[in-house]
């Protein structure tokens, strides 16, 4: 499953990743580093992504069984981390505008 | 071509997601973008390859998703940095798990495939276990015990990966039942490697755990070919690692004696001198960037000149400082204590000489009830004129000395030169309060990178009539 994309193209994916990565995140006033990290995590739950793969390719309804649990897992870090991060920044909002 | 839109908007949303998120003003609205570019990609997942399997989507969807927002809405703020650990493990988990059974699934993987699948399995596990961990030492349910503190742990530690490298080799060699112990012992080795970090360093080690789970994740997407998932796991990864920097500075520790150097305070009898820097343990610093970009937010800003400020022969740097901020709409004030300087009035006239509007400089009575609606205070050079222990404690020789009440504010930094103790040679609180951030270096430097960086921030470009001339 792995042979829809090539393996340089992918490098390559991952390499200009990886620089977007480092050059948005350069400044950060020490206020937002909890919430910066809770959102950056929230975003590596991106692996729900395969999940759903894992569970529309599976032959037998244990791989699906597995891909559900890992689909649960990826979303219970994507829900609650958007908005435990949501709640954090809203705060400082109230506490901005006050 | 639609599949490609998608892919291509939802990457754009998670970059200005990011980006956002390290601005104050922006912040929260980019939380939103980046959670709309996850369901963009989900919905343009499900086009492609089909709806099969619903029941088991479904099923991992509401019990997931549903777990996780009542966690998000019940926890308290207090408890963030476990929450945040919690989540954390839980995507590592994922990765795990979507690596395992993608080994099972009919007609087997190349060698990039399973090269994916292992260094998935690897930092999943290690994100797991060592979120786990994370989130025991938070919460005090495990301490830090001594025998982990032994310089034997590190040969342990490089045991263990050897030989989960050993397991890999296997792996790829066809004994696919190699995954079992690999899984295991990437598990203990991100016990083994978190274990031994004291509590007050837990924030960077979360951190770099979150950069972890972005590493893991790009590899479940090499395992499923997915350049959307290598793309968006990448830049996590990345901009994990530059905070994990970010935050190891501010808390003036290094990213390798957080990793490797064992708990504070835990390893030996390291009793500290009586006054000096070991006395201060929960100390936040920042550079001179990262306060100017609270300024740039900020509303009403209030400075505290001190004596070190006249020493550094700095008020002509505040005075520019403070001309740029209200070109940019801050409202601008000085916090005079009476004793500010080194005798009473000293700091008016110091400020009179630079050209300060003798109107923004206010007295100590006056502005003291302000200070809880001020955003930003910055003490240049001031030490005990803010010490909050003067109302507090009545052993203290300050015990008494009316203050000025910065600590009333949301945000203050002190700018010092170190954390040696002022003038009266008695610790200051203010400086471990949550709110706190110290910048250190000379005034006269400090003021001149916030103007620089205020500058670079696009602070004071309108053009103002009178900024020229003057």
């Amino acid at each position: 499953m792995s042979g829809e994309i090539g393996l340089s193209q992918a490098l390559w994916v991952l390499v200009l990743g990886s620089l977007l990565g480092l050059e948005l995140i350069g400044k950060v006033p020490p206020t937002l580093h909890t919430p910066l990290m809770s959102g950056a995590n929230a975003i590596s739950g991106i692996t729900l992504l395969a999940a759903l793969t894992l569970i529309s390719q599976a032959a037998s309804p244990a791989l699906r069984a597995v891909g559900a649990v890992a689909l649960g897992f990826a979303l219970f870090n994507v829900v609650g981390g958007f908005l435990v991060t949501d709640r954090m920044l809203a705060m400082f909002r109230r506490k901005e505008s006050s | 071509m639609g599949e490609l839109t998608i892919e291509l908007g939802a990457v754009l949303l998670l970059a200005l997601g990011l980006k956002g998120l390290a601005k104050i003003r922006t912040a929260r609205t980019a939380n939103g973008l980046a959670a709309l570019a996850l369901a963009l990609a989900v919905v343009g997942l499900l086009a492609q390859q089909g709806l099969a399997g619903w029941p088991w989507m479904l099923g991992g969807l509401a019990v997931g998703g549903g777990l996780g927002a009542l966690l998000a809405f019940r926890v308290a703020m207090t408890s963030m940095p476990e929450t945040v650990a919690l989540f954390n493990g839980c995507g590592g988990v994922s990765s795990l798990l979507v690596a395992l059974g993608a080994m099972q699934l009919p007609g087997g993987l190349n060698l990039l495939g399973q090269v994916s699948v292992l260094v998935s399995v690897l930092v999943g596990a290690i994100t797991c276990s060592g979120s786990l961990v994370a989130v025991g030492k938070l919460k005090e349910w495990i301490g830090t015990p001594r025998w982990t503190l032994r310089p034997q742990r590190h040969a342990i530690n490089i045991l263990m990966a050897v030989a989960c490298l050993i397991c890999c080799g296997f792996v790829l060699k066809g004994f696919t039942l190699a995954l079992v112990p690999l899984t295991v012992l990437s598990l203990l080795l991100g016990v083994g490697l978190t274990l031994p970090v004291g509590g007050a360093d837990m924030p960077v080690v979360i951190s770099l755990l979150n950069s972890y789970s972005g590493v893991a994740a790009a590899a479940a997407g090499f395992v499923v070919g997915s350049e959307l998932l290598i793309m968006a796991g990448a830049m996590v990864g990345a901009a994990g690692l530059i905070l994990t920097q970010v935050m190891c500075t501010a808390m003036n520790r290094s990213l390798t004696s957080v990793l490797f150097g064992g708990a504070l305070g835990v390893a030996g009898p390291t009793e500290a001198g009586s006054e000096g820097k070991e006395t201060y343990t929960n100390v936040t610093s920042c550079s001179p960037e990262e306060c100017a970009l609270t300024l740039e937010a900020a509303e009403r800003v209030v400075f505290v000149p001190g004596y070190g400020l006249a020493v550094a022969q700095a008020q002509h740097s505040l005075k520019e400082l403070a001309r740029l901020l209200e070109q940019h709409g801050v409202a601008v004030s000085y916090a005079i204590h009476p004793v500010a300087g080194r005798m009473p009035g000293h700091m008016n006239v110091l400020l009179a000489e630079a050209d300060v509007p003798y109107d923004q400089l206010i007295e100590m009575d006056v502005i003291n009830p302000d200070f809880p609606r001020t955003d930003v205070v910055i003490v240049l050079g001031a030490n005990d004129v803010v010490n909050p222990r003067a109302k507090s404690d009545p052993t203290s020789p300050l015990y008494g000395m009316p203050v000025l009440e910065v600590d009333q504010a949301r945000s203050v930094f002190v700018v010092k030169r170190s954390l040696g103790s002022g003038y009266a040679g008695i610790r200051n609180d203010l400086f471990e309060l949550p709110q706190t951030s110290m910048v250190f270096g000379d005034a006269k430097q400090v003021l001149q990178g916030l103007i620089q960086n205020l500058r670079e921030l696009g602070v004071g470009k309108v053009p103002v009539a009178s900024g020229k001339g003057s």
